[in-house]
């Protein structure tokens, strides 16, 4: 039986990855990704708290937070294309149209 | 038990590792099989943790779906250029150092609420039958979510198409 604090522990590992991901990368594709994995992060949680108190609700949450993920990659994706087919460029620090 | 020790922690060790190497590595396309194998791993915990439908959905909605959405994409947009361009933003260092700041305090705030947040008494299990279960919880109290979940996607497809289409 393995405690409850170790599933936080290594979600917090997975979670700090994503936002070390997000913030230091370059390419939109990857912050993406790291997007994907700190949603993971979370689920892990939901679902080791889920099975602490014995019910499926955090379960049912982490259901949501897949969906929520799915939508997001497909409408993040579809960015990407309609930019990459402007821009010629997948860095997000040349995605500065709206900066000035 | 021991053997339920040993498998979490292999499984870890392996989410972890692979998600390391998935910011770090240069070629995206690597990155994002790094990420199928962390994606894969957290399954296993799910496994562990006696969510078997979470397990299904893992591998076949993230692994399956997203992750095949995310490699097509990579293989449209040019690979080449961006082989040669340098991966990491100017503020790397900065955010990198803030992100540990944040992971510190999420591991101090774990730390102090350890002793009183999780009981020590054992609880009773779920039911053997967790798909069912989820099921139950879905259809019957999370009713009204589901259907909002079921519209959300509904936008999301229609989005997708909406700017992957060439002439708006």
């Amino acid at each position: 039986m393995v405690p409850v604090d170790q599933y936080l522990w290594l979600s917090l590992a997975l979670f700090t990855i994503g936002v070390i991901g997000v913030l230091t990368r370059r390419n939109v594709i990857i912050i993406l990704m790291s997007i994907e994995l700190i949603l993971n992060a979370v689920n892990i949680n939901l679902v080791a708290f889920s099975h602490m108190f014995g019910s499926v609700d955090g379960q049912v949450f982490a259901i949501f937070v897949i969906t929520d993920a799915a939508a997001e990659a497909a409408v993040g994706l579809g960015i990407i294309l309609a930019f990459f087919r402007n821009r010629e460029t997948l860095l997000a620090d040349e995605m500065d149209m709206l900066k000035w | 038990m021991v053997l339920n020790s040993i498998l979490f922690y292999f499984f870890s060790a392996l989410a972890v590792v692979s998600a390391i190497l998935m910011v770090t590595r240069r070629n995206v396309v690597h990155g994002a099989v790094y990420l199928i194998t962390t994606l894969l791993a957290t399954a296993g915990v799910f496994l562990l943790l006696q969510a078997e439908f979470l397990f299904i959905v893992q591998v076949i909605l993230y692994v399956g779906g997203i992750m095949v959405l995310f490699i097509f994409v990579i293989m449209l947009v040019n690979l080449d250029v961006s082989l040669l361009q340098y991966q990491f933003n100017r503020q790397r260092f900065v955010a990198a150092v803030l992100a540990l700041a944040l992971g510190a305090q999420i591991f101090l705030a774990i730390k102090m609420g350890q002793n009183s947040l999780f009981p020590t008494a054992r609880v009773p299990d779920i039911s053997p039958k967790n798909t069912e279960a989820v099921a139950d919880a879905l259809f019957g109290r999370f009713m009204l979510p589901f259907e909002i979940a079921s519209i959300l996607l509904l936008v999301a497809m229609i989005g997708a198409v909406v700017m992957a289409k060439r002439r708006v």
